[in-house]
């Protein structure tokens, strides 16, 4: 065999380079986001709950403000009645916003993990304490 | 393996039945519903009508400062930039002379009081508004009301509006507006470089039950009503005042009803 070791040694540096990644990243545990609930309004709640339950809001919460902005902009419709019945000011800064007035340590924080950049902040408003 | 015609219509047939009923059981079962299904509403306090109009009664309006209160109540409430030039200007109500206002009913030997009065001037709400037909994207549109209004989330920013509306009603975010904004109201979003804004009649206000900013800061200067309700009080100073519109020749039927040295004849 021509240049036998010449070609042991790429190999290995090839198989080193490929691996590093993976091998980099052993043992240490996928960074889950961090999400904060305690906000002063949601600290009063008796029952912790959002306008509708976690695991859709989780999934459907773009869907839910996409239906919301139809609605009251085009509809007419700013009320909106949860699936148990309670009525909510249609309102993605004052009423989601309200409670989760810790912007940055709930919504960004889960965003930033998912790398979704929603650019309704260009135009609503957050709470003061989340501008930089 | 062979397969003869009807053997292979089965397996066809067998498998779009799979297929098809395979993927509405995952679509419903995937799907995180709501069960009993939540509803949009009007809200209890919503004032509504069947076409919204105001009346401005241009003799009510006299100083500087009512100008300014009037204009002051409705830019800070939804967030309006003030550039501080004419170039890149954006506003909901804004005053012009009575030659730029009634192009129109003008003559050259008219009172000198009303030919240099400032006349408040907003969108006109028009029942053929011709902003709306152009909008590619329906982002302006009318609604059922007759309030004609922006959708902001679906302005692309193509000013075919702008050039359409006869009255000027319409201005674009050439800039960011957010550092011009002296003081902002965190109860309503600003808007973004790239998009046009106008006035919505306060459609949001409307929607809690209270007027139009503009109407309540004018101590009675401006009243609005349903101009489809024939015991409104709109209709019954359209009934027993004199008033006129702003460019009624182009036909786009607008709203905005102007007294013109009307009740209180001092200008
Ligand atoms: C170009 C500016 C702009 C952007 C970007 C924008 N919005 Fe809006 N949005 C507005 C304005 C202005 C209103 C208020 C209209 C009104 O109340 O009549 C509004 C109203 C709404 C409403 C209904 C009432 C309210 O006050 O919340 C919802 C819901 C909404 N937007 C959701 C969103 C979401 C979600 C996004 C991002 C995906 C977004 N918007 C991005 C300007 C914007
Ligand atoms: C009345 C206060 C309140 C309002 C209003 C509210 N939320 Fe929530 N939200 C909560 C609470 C409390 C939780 C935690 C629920 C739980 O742990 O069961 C939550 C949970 C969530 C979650 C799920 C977080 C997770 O851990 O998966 C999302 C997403 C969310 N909210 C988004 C929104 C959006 C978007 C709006 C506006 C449409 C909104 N919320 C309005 C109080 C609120
Ligand atoms: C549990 C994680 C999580 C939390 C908490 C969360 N989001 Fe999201 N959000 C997502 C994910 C994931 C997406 C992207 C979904 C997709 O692209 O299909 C998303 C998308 C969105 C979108 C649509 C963006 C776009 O460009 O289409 C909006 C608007 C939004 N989120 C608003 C909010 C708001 C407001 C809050 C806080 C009240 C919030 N989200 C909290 C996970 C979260």
């Amino acid at each position: 065999m021509y240049n036998g070791g010449k070609i042991i040694l790429g190999l290995a540096v090839f198989a080193g380079l490929v691996t590093f990644p993976f091998l980099y990243n052993i043992g240490q545990a996928d960074r889950q986001p961090d999400l904060k609930l305690d906000t002063p309004v949601i600290r009063q709640m008796a029952v912790k709950h959002c306008v509708e339950p976690k695991a859709f809001m989780r999934a459907e919460h773009m869907q839910l403000l996409n239906d919301w902005r139809n609605e009251a902009l085009r509809q007419g419709n700013r009320e909106y009645v949860s699936s148990t019945g309670e009525k909510y000011n249609i309102s993605l800064q004052n009423t989601c916003l309200h409670c989760h007035s810790n912007k940055k340590k709930f919504c960004d924080e889960c965003h930033n993990y998912m790398a979704v950049h929603p650019y309704c902040f260009d135009c609503h408003l957050q709470p003061k304490e989340n501008v930089q | 393996m062979s397969m003869d015609r009807r053997q292979f219509m089965k397996i066809a047939g067998l498998s779009a039945v799979l297929g098809i009923g395979g993927s509405l059981i995952i679509d419903k079962a995937g799907h995180a519903g709501l069960g009993a299904g939540p509803r949009y509403e009007q809200g209890p306090n919503a004032i509504e009508a069947k076409r919204w109009g105001m009346v401005i009664d241009a003799g009510k309006i006299k100083t500087g400062e009512d100008y300014k209160r009037i204009i002051k109540a409705c830019h800070s409430i939804h967030n309006v930039p003030d550039f501080g030039e004419a170039k890149d200007e954006v506003k909901w109500i804004w005053t012009d002379d009575y030659e730029h206002t009634f192009p129109s009913a003008e003559n050259p030997f008219m009172d000198q009081t009303y030919k240099e009065k400032p006349f408040l001037l907003m969108c006109n709400h028009c029942e053929f508004p011709a902003c709306v037909r152009v909008c590619p994207t329906k982002a302006t549109f009318k609604r059922p009301d007759g309030i004609v209004v922006m959708d902001y989330h679906r302005c692309i920013g193509c000013r075919f509006c702008m050039a359409a509306c006869p009255f000027g009603a319409r201005s674009f975010n050439w800039r960011d507006p957010r550092p011009f904004i002296k003081q902002v109201n965190p109860e309503y979003p600003t808007r973004m470089k790239g998009v046009v804004e106008k006035c919505t009649f306060c459609v949001e206000r409307l929607a809690k039950g209270q007027g139009p900013a503009c109407a309540e800061a004018s101590n009675g200067a401006m009243v609005y009503g349903d101009l489809m309700d024939p015991n409104s009080e709109i209709r019954k100073i359209l009934a027993t005042t004199y008033t006129i519109r702003r460019k009624p020749e182009l036909g786009t039927e607008p709203s905005i009803f102007y007294v013109i040295g009307g009740s209180e004849n001092n200008a």
